[in-house]
C-alpha cells in the first residue's frame, strides 16, 4: 500500500480545471473549420468534390455540414486559396441538426441549456448510458476518457451507467448498424423519462464515412430523438465534455 | 500435391500479376493447404472468395511461413458446395465461415457452420443456410439447422450478454453454458458493427477509402491505414519516402502504446486495483496526445496517406514529442510496476483464462494473445516492411498463456516501444514525406502485413484491367482471436469473463467491418 501511495505523489494530481480555464490543446488540432468565401475563385468546387461525405456545398455561399464532416485534411489540402481551415476552438455541441451547417459569416450556435425544471433535476446529478451502435471505437474512447482523472466527470456529477434503467440519458455513437437498430429502440424505451439523447461523432448524426450504406441508417436521429449533437471523428474528450456541461448550464460564456 | 518449384512464394508488399497465382484442382488446393500449415510456423493470413471464375467462387488462400517471411498464394474454383478445409486445417474454420455467409457456397463437414456477422448473401439466391432472399436476418439469431451450442442437465443454466454490455464497449454477444458460476463453454456472435466496408472498397481507391481504412477498427486507425498504403504503394511500383517510413512506425509504435497502457488500466480496474487504473487512464492520453501532437488527431487520422505521411514534423516539435514520450514512459513504468509487487494482484491473474500453445497453434491465434501463450511470432519482425527493415523492436513473448501473459506481454511491448521511440525520433532520416504516385498496376494482386497493436493486419488488394480494385479483402487480427477468448472461459468462472475479455481487448468492428 505504501508504494501506491510513493507512486501516488510521484504521478501527482492532473485533474484540468477545465471549464474555469482551457488546457492547451494541440496547434495541430482540427476543431471548428473557418470558411472565407472572398477567397474562392469563381466557380470552384474543389473542395466540395473532395469532401469524402459531400459535406461541402457551393452556391453561392460555400456551405459546410459540420455532420458530416470527418475533420479530415482533404478539402484543405483541395483548397487553391486557402479559404478552408481549420481553428483550434473546441466548442462545437448543439442542440438542433440544423445549428450544424455553417457558412463561415456567422458563428456556430452552441448548444444553449435544457430548460431550468430539467437542470434542477439532472444539473447535479446526471447519469449516461453510452451506446455504441456501429461505432469504430474512437468515439467511444474519448468518451470514457472522461472518466479518467484529466477530465474527471465525477466532479460534476457526472457518471456512466451500466444500465439503461439508471440513467437519465443516452449518448449514442456509431452510424447505426442495421443490427443494432432494435437494440437501440430498447435501451431508449428501457430508459426512464425524463430522459436525452446525445449523439455524438459523425457517424451518429449522419453516417459519417458510412453514410448512405444499406448495412445502417445514416446516424440515430431518425430512430431515437436527439436533443445534442457534438460533431467530430472522434470529436476531441473537451469538445464532448463542453457539450455536455453546455447542456446542463455550466458553462458560462462570460467566464470561460 | 503441387511440386516445391511451382509454389507461387512472395514477400510482404511484394506484388504479383495475378495470372501467376496458381488455380489449382480443389484436392490440389486442400492438400497443399494442409502440407503448408503442418509447417509449425505457418497461419493462414488470408483465406477468402471472389466472385468469378470456372465454378460459383475463387477461393484465394494466403499462407504465411513466419520463419522464412515467405508468403504462399494459391487459388482454386469452388462450386456451391465443397468438402470443408477446417476437418483437417483447423485455422480454416472461421474464414471458411464468412466464406459460407459472404457467397453462400457450403463447406460439407464442417464442424460449426455458422453465421460470424449476420447479413445477407452477397450472390442473391444462394444462402449457405437455405434462408431465402428478403428473408429478414436477426443478429444473434441463428438460422434453422444450426443453434448455440447448448449443455442439457438439470442444473445447467444459460448467461446471454449483449449486444448492450455494461461498460462503455462495442456490442457482441456472449453465450455461456454454466453450472453455478462454473462455464463450460462461452459462444460468441458478432455482425453488431457490420458496416458493409468490403464491399465498398471494390472499384476503389475513391475519395471515402482512405477514410474507411482509417475507422474499420477506429484504435487502430495507423495499423490499417499503414497496411493499406503500403499496398497501394507496391502496386504503384514505388516505396513512401524514408523519412515518412519511420513517422509511420513512430505513429503506429504511439498506437501501441497508448492501447497497451489503457488495456493495462482497465485490466486494474476489473480486478479491483484502483491505483494503476487511475494513473493509466491518464498516462493513455499522453500517449494519445503526443499523436495528436505529430497530426491533430489522437488517433493518428490524417497521418498515413498513400505515398507517405500528411505531416512532418520540425526539430522542435521532435523535442517536444521526446520529451511526452520520456515523461509517459516514466509515469506508465510506475503506474504499472504496481501490478507485478502486489500479491493480490497477481493471485487475480495468474491461472485465469489460459489457452494453452497447442490451442493456439491449431487455431490461428496470433499477435500478443498468441505471444503470452508462447507463440513466438511479430509482424514487424518475421513480415518486416517500412522503416521495421531498418530498425527492429524486440519481440515480447511470455509462456503461461493466461491473463497476467497477456498483461506482462503488453507491459514489455510498451517498455520496447518507448525505447524503440526515444531513439528513432531524434535521428529521422532526412527527405520528403510524402510523394504522387504512379497508377496501380493493373490485373494484379498484394499482400500488406502490418503489426498493428492487436497482431498482424492482413489486407490483400486485387487490381482489375484499369488498375482499380477488383476486391479488397481485409483481415483484422480479431478475425483470428476472438476464438481465443471463447476457448480461455472454458473451465473457468463466470465473474472472471470481464477480465478475459479485456485482457484479449479484440476489436469488434474490426472483425464486423
Amino acid at each position: 500500500m505504501f508504494k501506491a501511495i510513493k507512486e501516488r505523489l510521484k504521478q501527482g494530481y492532473r485533474t484540468i480545471d477545465f471549464p474555469r480555464s482551457l488546457p492547451v490543446l494541440p496547434d495541430r488540432f482540427r476543431g471548428l473549420p473557418t470558411i472565407d468565401s472572398s477567397k474562392c475563385p469563381d466557380g470552384c468546387q474543389a473542395c466540395a468534390e473532395a469532401c469524402p461525405t459531400d459535406a461541402i456545398t457551393i452556391n453561392g455561399d460555400v456551405k459546410l455540414d459540420l455532420g458530416r464532416c470527418l475533420f479530415c485534411t482533404d478539402c484543405q489540402q483541395a483548397c487553391p486559396e486557402d479559404a478552408i481551415a481549420y481553428s483550434t476552438d473546441h466548442r462545437l455541441a448543439v442542440r438542433s441538426r440544423d445549428d450544424l451547417v455553417i457558412n463561415g459569416k456567422s458563428g456556430l450556435q452552441l448548444a444553449q441549456a435544457i430548460e431550468e425544471k430539467s437542470r434542477r433535476i439532472f444539473g447535479r446529478s446526471l447519469q449516461l448510458r453510452q451506446v455504441c451502435a456501429g461505432g469504430c471505437s474512437a468515439c467511444e474512447a474519448d468518451i470514457n476518457v472522461l472518466g479518467t482523472v484529466i477530465f474527471d466527470l465525477g466532479r460534476f456529477g457526472i457518471h456512466l451507467v451500466a444500465s439503461p434503467r439508471h440513467a437519465d440519458g443516452l449518448i449514442v455513437t456509431g452510424p447505426l448498424t442495421q443490427n443494432m437498430k432494435l437494440a437501440l429502440k430498447k435501451v431508449y424505451a428501457a430508459t426512464p423519462a425524463p430522459k436525452f439523447v446525445i449523439a455524438v461523432g459523425a457517424c451518429a448524426i449522419s453516417g459519417g464515412p458510412f453514410a448512405g450504406h444499406d448495412e445502417q441508417n445514416d446516424g440515430c436521429d431518425r430512430i431515437v430523438p436527439v436533443d445534442m449533437y457534438i460533431p467530430g471523428c472522434p470529436p476531441h474528450p473537451l469538445t464532448i465534455l463542453d457539450g455536455i456541461l453546455r447542456l446542463l448550464g455550466r458553462i458560462d460564456e462570460k467566464k470561460s | 500435391m503441387t511440386p516445391v518449384a511451382e509454389r507461387v512464394c512472395i514477400t510482404n508488399a511484394q506484388p504479383l500479376a495475378l495470372a501467376d497465382v496458381p488455380v489449382l484442382s480443389f484436392d490440389a488446393f486442400a492438400d497443399e493447404l494442409a502440407e503448408q500449415m503442418a509447417q509449425p510456423t505457418a497461419e493462414i493470413s488470408a483465406l477468402f472468395g471472389v466472385p468469378g471464375g470456372s465454378q460459383s467462387l475463387r477461393v484465394y488462400a494466403v499462407i504465411s511461413l513466419a520463419s522464412t517471411g515467405a508468403l504462399t498464394v494459391m487459388s482454386t474454383d469452388v462450386g456451391d458446395r465443397y468438402p470443408a478445409l477446417t476437418p483437417s486445417v483447423t485455422q480454416a474454420h472461421w474464414f471458411e465461415r464468412e466464406l459460407a455467409e459472404q457467397w453462400g457456397v457450403v463447406p460439407e463437414g464442417h464442424p460449426w457452420l455458422k453465421p460470424i456477422r449476420f447479413h445477407a448473401s452477397y450472390r442473391n439466391g444462394h444462402d449457405a443456410w437455405g434462408r431465402a432472399v428478403g428473408d429478414k436476418i436477426l443478429p444473434g439469431v441463428m438460422p434453422d439447422g444450426v443453434d448455440y451450442f447448448k449443455v442439457r442437465g438439470e442444473e445447467i443454466h444459460e448467461v446471454a450478454v449483449g449486444p448492450i454490455h455494461a461498460g462503455v464497449i462495442e456490442p457482441g454477444h456472449f453465450r455461456f453454458q454454466c453450472h453455478g458460476e462454473h462455464v463450460f463453454t462461452l459462444e460468441i456472435e458478432h455482425g453488431y458493427q457490420h458496416r458493409g466496408i468490403e464491399r465498398r472498397l471494390v472499384g476503389g481507391p475513391d475519395k471515402r477509402t482512405m477514410h474507411y481504412m482509417e475507422t474499420l477498427s477506429g484504435d487502430t486507425s495507423v495499423g490499417h491505414a499503414t497496411a493499406y498504403c503500403q499496398a497501394v504503394e507496391a502496386l504503384a511500383g514505388q516505396e513512401a519516402p524514408i523519412r515518412a517510413q519511420a513517422i509511420r512506425a513512430i505513429a503506429l509504435e504511439l498506437e501501441r502504446l497508448a492501447n497497451h497502457t489503457g488495456d493495462l488500466g482497465a485490466l486494474a480496474g476489473d480486478i479491483g486495483y484502483l491505483p494503476t487504473l487511475s494513473f493509466c487512464g491518464r498516462i493513455r492520453g499522453d500517449f494519445l496526445n503526443t499523436t495528436a501532437l505529430l497530426c491533430g488527431s489522437r488517433f493518428g487520422r490524417g497521418l498515413v496517406r498513400p505515398g507517405g505521411v500528411g505531416f512532418d514534423l520540425d526539430e522542435d516539435r521532435i523535442q517536444q514529442a521526446v520529451d511526452r514520450i520520456s515523461a509517459a514512459h516514466r509515469d506508465v513504468t510506475g503506474a504499472v510496476n504496481l501490478l507485478w509487487t502486489s500479491a493480490s494482484v497477481l493471485a487475480r491473474l495468474e491461472n485465469i483464462g489460459t489457452v494453452p500453445l497447442e490451442t493456439i497453434q491449431a487455431l490461428g491465434l496470433i499477435g500478443m494473445a498468441g505471444r503470452a501463450s508462447g507463440r513466438d511470432r511479430d509482424g514487424r519482425r518475421d513480415f518486416p516492411s517500412g522503416y521495421f527493415r531498418f530498425a527492429q523492436v524486440p519481440v515480447a513473448v511470455w509462456h503461461s498463456g493466461d491473463a497476467f501473459a497477456r498483461a506482462y506481454v503488453r507491459h514489455l511491448e510498451g517498455q520496447r516501444s518507448c525505447r524503440f521511440i526515444l531513439e528513432q525520433l531524434p535521428q529521422l532520416p532526412a527527405g520528403d514525406v510524402r510523394r504522387s504516385l504512379s497508377p496501380m498496376q493493373a490485373d494484379s494482386i498484394v499482400v500488406s502485413i502490418v503489426e498493428g497493436w492487436r497482431g498482424e493486419i492482413c489486407h490483400v488488394a486485387i487490381t482489375d484491367s484499369e488498375g482499380k480494385f477488383a476486391h479488397y479483402k481485409v483481415v483484422d487480427p480479431s478475425f483470428h482471436n476472438w476464438i481465443g477468448l471463447a476457448m480461455s472461459l472454458r473451465d473457468q468462472e463466470i465473474s472472471d469473463f470481464p477480465l478475459c475479455n479485456k485482457s484479449f481487448n479484440l476489436s469488434y468492428c474490426g472483425h464486423d467491418l
